[in-house]
């Protein structure tokens, strides 16, 4: 007779109890994407695809979505470039207050979202800049940038620096050897920043929320429409972005996976 | 592979360093180097790690800059030229092969940079050349490093560069293949008559495969010259100890005559042909070869033609196959080495047993300086 382990059936229990705990809010969200809502979609009133067939009807959301999208592609774009030069220097070059960088890079970081937030605003209050798209942009790119250094430095330091100097070697001039060697090698390491940077950015409500004046952003609105309701559109968004998360994610798993078969044979 | 050789005969040009330096924060890599390497020769630079041997190889193809001092290959002065545009290409420690091209891409690398025509069948020939024509659609980490090497050497070779640089590049491989590399390596250098620049710090290495030697130790080359003569006649202690092993004796000259010049070491005369002494006046250091000399149990006739010093006793027999190899102890002068090889010829003897060591005067070699340990007493040194 085989033994009862309680052990063994205690973890499988612990991780499903674990798994729907962090998947209960999203489910929540997915399900009632499909509510047939009127004014406030808290209580379950039927089926419907409406609200994902006519997602824009709702006055707002897709406007600020779109909004957000640009300002997560603006800053993004402006946060990688920067941040991995900045990556790269730090790594590759010796210069006078070079660890102080370093350091400093990991303030944003650590800062509480509030303070980073209010201390911009305050800035732009005494430089008498008019709030608005630019603002968040120049936020967003500031507290991007830390990360995208941080993720895009750990690939640099694992480049081994003899294949820049083969480059050099086999008749490349400094910007050939950068774009034809060490970009392509960085390439997954910049592309995991600028996904990270994307998705601060898409995300961020407090910082934004202090600089953004008239300007709405899918985080400001679900916000502002959380005191009268959020509309069904919402959710149909929000479960949108996460099953294109998840379908990317899993696309990249999938093809690194089949990678990795082929080289292993 | 000798057909295919000819489409990569390049003629090799000279090297010239004149009187380089290369100075760190803190130290200073290369005192002062002059070097000449003729056109089509292999030359290794031999020396221990952190000797400056690998910074000269850097200075040559660009790498770094000299503090001061000139390059200059086939006449013309590089030293203020950046790397690419050096006619130099280098194989090197970690061999680099770019991992995200194929293997074929990667020896192109150079031909397409140039805007040479047919880059890709032309890098396929060199492929062929080091036998991996098979495998030029791999990408290099699918390779052994074996196969990773000749990549390498296939990804420098295709350029026809007047000078190749190789930076210990058979230090990554096991020993079996390392020997086999050396004589492919050495084959192909034959073949394209390129001038090698090959940089290691093993000294058979060295030895099995360079025309000219040069022993480098603490930024300053100690010796040059073939390998035959570096080992016949070492001129510093530091050359005699890297470049295979040897007994040294250190002691005041007693005699000077014409052709020989001994020294009195507790008792015992050592001599060495004039013509083969560095220094003929003060205290010197006399050495000998281990396989030079050779042991009796029985004490024999004393000539002039000779060295004899003894008796010992043996302290310690190796046994490595080709060869025995004898730790005798001379009351007074110290250890002694002798190797004997196992043709029936040496006498059969166990430790402990009393010998005396002798060797002909024309096999000792006098060196410049001495022992860093000597004491003021005369002793020997193994």
């Amino acid at each position: 007779m085989r033994k009862f382990s309680f052990g063994k059936y205690a973890l499988a229990i612990y991780s499903l109890l674990a798994i729907i705990y962090l998947l209960i809010p999203i489910a929540y969200t997915f399900a009632f994407s499909f509510n047939d809502s009127v004014k406030s979609n808290i209580s379950w009133r039927g089926f419907t695809l409406d609200k994902w067939t006519g997602v824009c009807n709702q006055q707002g959301v897709c406007e600020a979505f779109a909004n957000s999208v640009l300002i997560g592609v603006i800053s993004t774009l402006i946060a990688t470039a920067l941040g991995t030069m900045i990556a790269i220097a730090l790594v590759r070059y010796r210069f006078r207050f070079r660890s102080a960088v370093s350091l400093l890079l990991f303030l944003p970081m650590a800062t509480p979202e509030v303070v980073l937030g209010a201390g911009l605003a305050s800035q732009f209050l005494s430089m008498g800049t008019q709030k608005g798209f630019i603002t968040i942009i120049i936020a967003h790119v500031m507290f991007c940038l830390s990360f995208v250094v941080v993720t895009v430095k750990a690939r640099v330091a694992s480049l081994d620096p003899a294949l820049e100097e083969a480059g050099r070697d086999l008749y490349g001039s400094p910007a050939q050897v950068f774009w034809k060697i060490t970009f392509p090698l960085l390439l997954p390491g910049i592309i995991s920043a600028a996904l990270l940077a994307f998705a601060l950015s898409f995300d961020d409500f407090i910082i934004t929320n202090f600089n953004a004046g008239p300007e709405t952003t899918f985080p400001k609105f679900v916000y502002t429409a959380a005191a009268r309701g959020i509309p069904a559109e919402a959710n149909v968004i929000g479960s949108a972005v996460f099953i294109l998360a998840i379908a990317i994610v899993m696309t990249v798993q999938i093809r690194t996976s089949i990678k990795q078969k082929r080289l292993s044979k | 592979m000798h057909k295919l050789a000819t489409e990569f005969v390049a003629r090799g040009a000279d090297l010239e360093l004149v009187g380089i330096r290369k100075e760190y924060p803190g130290f200073t890599a290369i005192e002062n180097l002059d070097l000449h390497i003729p056109a089509g020769e292999f030359f290794a630079l031999l020396g221990p790690s952190g000797c400056g041997k690998t910074t000269t190889l850097r200075l040559v193809a660009g790498l770094d800059e000299p503090t001061s001092g000139k390059i200059l290959i086939g006449g013309k002065d590089i030293t203020a030229t950046k790397p690419h545009e050096r006619p130099v290409n280098t194989v090197f420690q970690s061999y680099a092969l770019f991992p995200h091209m194929s293997v074929l891409e990667n020896v192109a690398f150079g031909l397409k940079q140039r805007k040479i025509a047919e880059p890709m069948p032309k890098a396929q020939a060199a492929l062929d050349l080091v036998e991996l024509g098979h495998l030029a659609l791999r990408k290099p980490q699918q390779l052994s490093g074996g196969q990773q090497q000749r990549v390498a050497l296939a990804r420098a070779l295709v350029n026809r560069p007047s000078l190749l640089l190789l930076d210990e590049p058979l230090g990554a491989l096991d020993l079996k293949l390392r020997r086999q590399m050396q004589i492919e390596l050495k084959a192909i250098q034959m073949e394209v008559g390129l001038t090698f620049l090959h940089v290691t710090h093993d000294q058979e290495e060295a030895m099995d495969m360079a025309d000219t030697v040069a022993v480098m130790n603490k930024g300053r080359i100690e010796q040059m010259g073939a390998p035959e003569k570096l080992y016949d006649r070492p001129k510093t202690v530091f050359v005699s100890k890297f470049l295979g092993q040897s007994n040294l004796f250190v002691g005041e000259v007693v005699e000077s005559g014409i052709e020989s010049v001994s020294i009195n070491v507790s008792g015992n005369k050592i001599s060495v042909p004039k013509a083969r002494a560095e220094n003929q006046n003060g205290t010197i250091a006399i050495g000998v070869r281990p396989e030079k000399a050779m042991f009796h149990e029985q004490e024999p006739q004393r000539s002039s033609e000779v060295n004899l010093i003894g008796p010992g006793e043996i302290i310690d027999i190796r046994f490595t196959g080709v060869s025995n190899q004898y730790l005798i102890e001379i009351p007074a002068i110290g250890n002694v080495t002798v190797f004997a090889q196992n043709i029936g010829k040496s006498p059969v003897v166990e430790l402990g047993a009393k010998v005396w060591v002798s060797w002909k005067v024309e096999h000792s070699f006098g060196l410049a300086d001495l022992p860093a340990n000597t004491h003021t007493e005369s002793i020997s040194v193994v």
